[in-house]
């Protein structure tokens, strides 16, 4: 029979991001964790962004899941490590890409900390840094149209060939 | 080594002003787009108050909590930067009735922005592990406010004669307002002294690279007048920000206790 902690995992299975319900919490990276702690489990979530509106959303959905499951756990939300979308699945990206969202690329790496490096000044860029693949047609010939969307999460982008707009995930 | 709380509520009071400041721009941008990057901006902001605040609650104990220090604290409570409570448009009486200027909006976020990227860079690496946690996650969001704040500055002074003209004085307006930056009051020397934060005046030269390479991609010129200091995160503030809190308070306090 499968520990309670087996349970919960594939019982959390199913709760995908309210915003994006293609994909679970899983494979975004937002479930971290979940230990036996005393009769029951707890269970780590790690926000997104810092004003995800979606966060108490997630938070509900993840205690009602395991409370329908029968599986008795407190909820955490904990900051450190800070959450990045380099933690996602490929299966994650795979989806994203299939719903119409271009999966982030990876965050760009910098300085180590401690190293004395010359300040990271930010330059004026006309077009964004790195070409992104419209989801729809594969074309890179793509523009950047804002750099904030529909969620905190995203930027705003129109394939130039076949002409859609469309969500890029942003690497954070 | 925790920070002390008045540290934590100088960068909460940061976070939050601003982010209801730009929050007026909800529903009222220049552009779709901008309407929807100033919101985007502005939750990030909240979002960040939301958890300083929540660490300082959780640090003072005795009934504290987040909606307790943003709502039920008055003006001179708040330990913010003058700066940042100023309104949308150039100097006037704080009861005036202007309209909003864009120019001032995104100005100001680059001042603010250059600055908070070296800032949370640093928390992050600094003693107070909770406070580090929370600038691990915040300075990934300043980055994108950077960049966004530093390319209208570029498109507006290097654009045409009219947004030239109103980023310039957007610049000369506020750029004074920043010598709050590099004078350190009591509690960031406390900061800095337990390790948990950066000593301001060290990261001036980096602050001033950024601020002078957007400028000159802009076009625009650096005002040289000596400036007055303003004593925002000593509680000392404009006349502009109790009409903030006004509003942003009101409901907590007409309805005290009220949840949804």
């Amino acid at each position: 029979m499968a520990s309670l902690v087996e349970q919960a995992w594939a019982a959390l299975e199913s709760v995908t991001d309210p915003e994006i319900p293609v994909v679970s919490l899983r494979e975004l990276g937002i479930l971290r964790s979940i230990e036996a702690a005393g009769e029951g489990l707890e269970v780590v979530i790690t926000p997104t962004y810092s004003g995800c509106p979606a966060m108490g959303q997630i938070e509900d959905d993840v205690a009602a899941c395991l409370a329908r499951a029968g599986i008795p756990a407190r909820v955490l939300t904990r900051l450190a490590p800070a959450w990045t979308t380099d933690w996602m699945s490929p299966t994650a990206r795979a989806k994203l890409h299939a719903y119409g969202i271009a999966p982030p690329h990876p965050v760009a790496p910098r300085a180590p900390a401690g190293a004395q490096a010359v300040p990271q000044v930010v330059h004026f860029m006309r077009t964004a840094p790195a070409p992104v693949a419209c989801p729809r047609c594969g074309s890179s010939h793509t523009r950047e149209t804002s750099r904030f969307g529909s969620t905190a999460c995203k930027a705003l982008y129109q394939c130039l060939d076949c002409r859609e707009p469309f969500d890029y995930f942003k690497p954070y | 080594m925790n920070a002390p709380l008045e540290y934590l509520l100088h960068l909460a009071d940061n976070a939050v002003v601003l982010g209801q400041r730009n929050a007026e721009w909800c529903g009222h941008g220049p552009i779709l787009e901008e309407d929807i990057a100033l919101s985007n901006v502005s939750l990030d902001h909240i979002g960040q108050a939301r958890l300083l605040y929540q660490l300082a609650a959780a640090r003072m104990g005795e009934g504290a909590t987040e909606d307790r220090l943003a709502y039920f604290r008055d003006a001179a409570e708040f330990r913010n930067y003058t700066l940042l409570e100023l309104p949308h448009h150039g100097p006037l009486v704080g009861y005036a009735v202007a309209e909003r200027d864009y120019a001032t909006t995104i100005v100001r976020n680059f001042l603010y922005a250059a600055l908070m990227v070296l800032v949370w860079e640093a928390l992050e690496q600094g003693s107070d592990p909770d406070l580090a946690a929370i600038a691990a996650k915040a300075v990934k969001e300043t980055r994108y406010h950077l960049h966004h704040a530093a390319d209208w500055v570029v498109r507006f002074g290097d654009g045409t004669d009219e947004s030239h003209a109103r980023a310039q004085a957007a610049l000369d307006h506020l750029l004074p307002y920043t010598e709050e930056f590099w004078t350190p009051s009591p509690a960031e020397t406390a900061a800095a002294a337990c390790g948990a934060a950066p000593l301001l005046a060290d990261l001036r030269s980096a602050w001033d690279a950024q601020v002078d390479a957007t400028l000159a991609a802009a076009t625009l010129r650096r005002p040289q007048e000596p400036a007055y200091v303003p004593e925002g995160k000593l509680g000392r503030h404009s006349e502009h920000l109790s009409y903030l809190l006004g509003e942003m308070q009101s409901l907590a306090r007409a309805h005290p206790g009220a949840v949804w």
